[in-house]
């Protein structure tokens, strides 16, 4: 398994601790964890350098999920890593948004290490292999 | 289970404190690895110094708080950032808006037919307990009290509409 260069998105200093727990226990080899505590920030740190995997929030202030994975989705990026949200809202509307603007799937709060690894890994592992 | 418009309309509320109960739980076991347990008699009950409060919105208005002590506050964001209570001090507000934000998602997700007609405001949290909470729109209260490793957690949720 490469190691991947992820992302976390959470207007909460501690679950983003916990998203990135979840992903060491779920066997993710993370060489470098990058943290934004809102939309706005993670557009920043997307231009900035490369990503290899993005877990997003949907409701942040500031700039939420949504607006976020929107607002990627029109940026001229060289790799285009995928993104999963990560988030309490079940609503069905917000996912449909979210897939519409690019996001690969979705995990709700509260959320097991196994869970983080099915969703997350699985598609930045499709994503990979696709860029191949 | 009924659908929530069908409760809501008959003001059913009651019928929402397993699914309270069970959404709390959940929330406890999977993101602290801890079960919450009854509240037994013989527990005294000592006033709340932290409360989080996250609005809903929607088809289903109000406001879920969960209020304990600033120790237990502590406790908490221990366990989720797998440190000692002694080290959580900066980040207790933190994990008790997200725990709060958790349950309050967990509950209404719970709700047939609700996840899609009620939205989650980002949590407030208050420190100290000397203030009276109080709604001019309150429909009903829900409210349940537990214990987490002995020590009492309030969890509410004020319906307005």
């Amino acid at each position: 398994m490469d190691k991947i260069r992820a992302l976390i998105v959470d207007d909460s200093s501690v679950l983003r601790k916990i998203v990135e727990r979840s992903l060491r226990q779920a066997g993710i080899d993370l060489v470098q964890v990058m943290e934004a505590g809102n939309g706005a920030e993670a557009l920043g740190i997307v231009k900035e350098g490369t990503v290899d995997l993005i877990l997003c929030d949907i409701n942040m202030p500031v700039m939420d999920g949504l607006e976020f994975v929107k607002q990627r989705q029109a940026m001229d990026l060289p790799k285009r890593a995928p993104v999963v949200m990560i988030t309490t809202e079940g609503s069905e509307s917000h996912v449909v948004q979210a897939l519409s603007f690019g996001a690969k799937g979705y995990i709700r709060k509260p959320f097991t290490p196994d869970q983080v690894k099915e969703h997350g890994f699985s598609f930045w592992s499709d994503n990979h292999e696709a860029s191949d | 289970m009924k659908p929530a418009t069908e409760l809501l309309a008959g003001q059913g509320h009651e019928t929402w404190l397993p699914l309270l109960q069970r959404a709390a739980e959940e929330v406890f076991e999977i993101m602290l690895g801890a079960k919450l347990e009854p509240l037994s008699e013989a527990t005294s009950v000592p006033a709340s110094e932290i409360t989080s409060m996250v609005g809903l919105a929607g088809q289903l208005c109000g406001v879920m708080t969960l209020r304990c002590s600033a120790d237990m506050a502590k406790l908490i964001a221990a366990k989720m950032l797998g440190v000692a209570p002694d080290q959580a001090n900066q980040q207790l507000w933190d994990a008790i808006g997200g725990i709060c934000n958790m349950v309050a998602g967990n509950f209404k997700n719970k709700l047939t037919g609700l996840s899609d007609k009620c939205m989650l405001s980002v949590p407030t949290v208050i420190t100290r307990g000397d203030y009276t909470f109080q709604s001019l729109a309150d429909a009903g209260t829900l409210e349940i009290m537990m214990t987490f490793e002995n020590n009492p957690i309030r969890i509410a949720l004020e319906v307005h509409s």
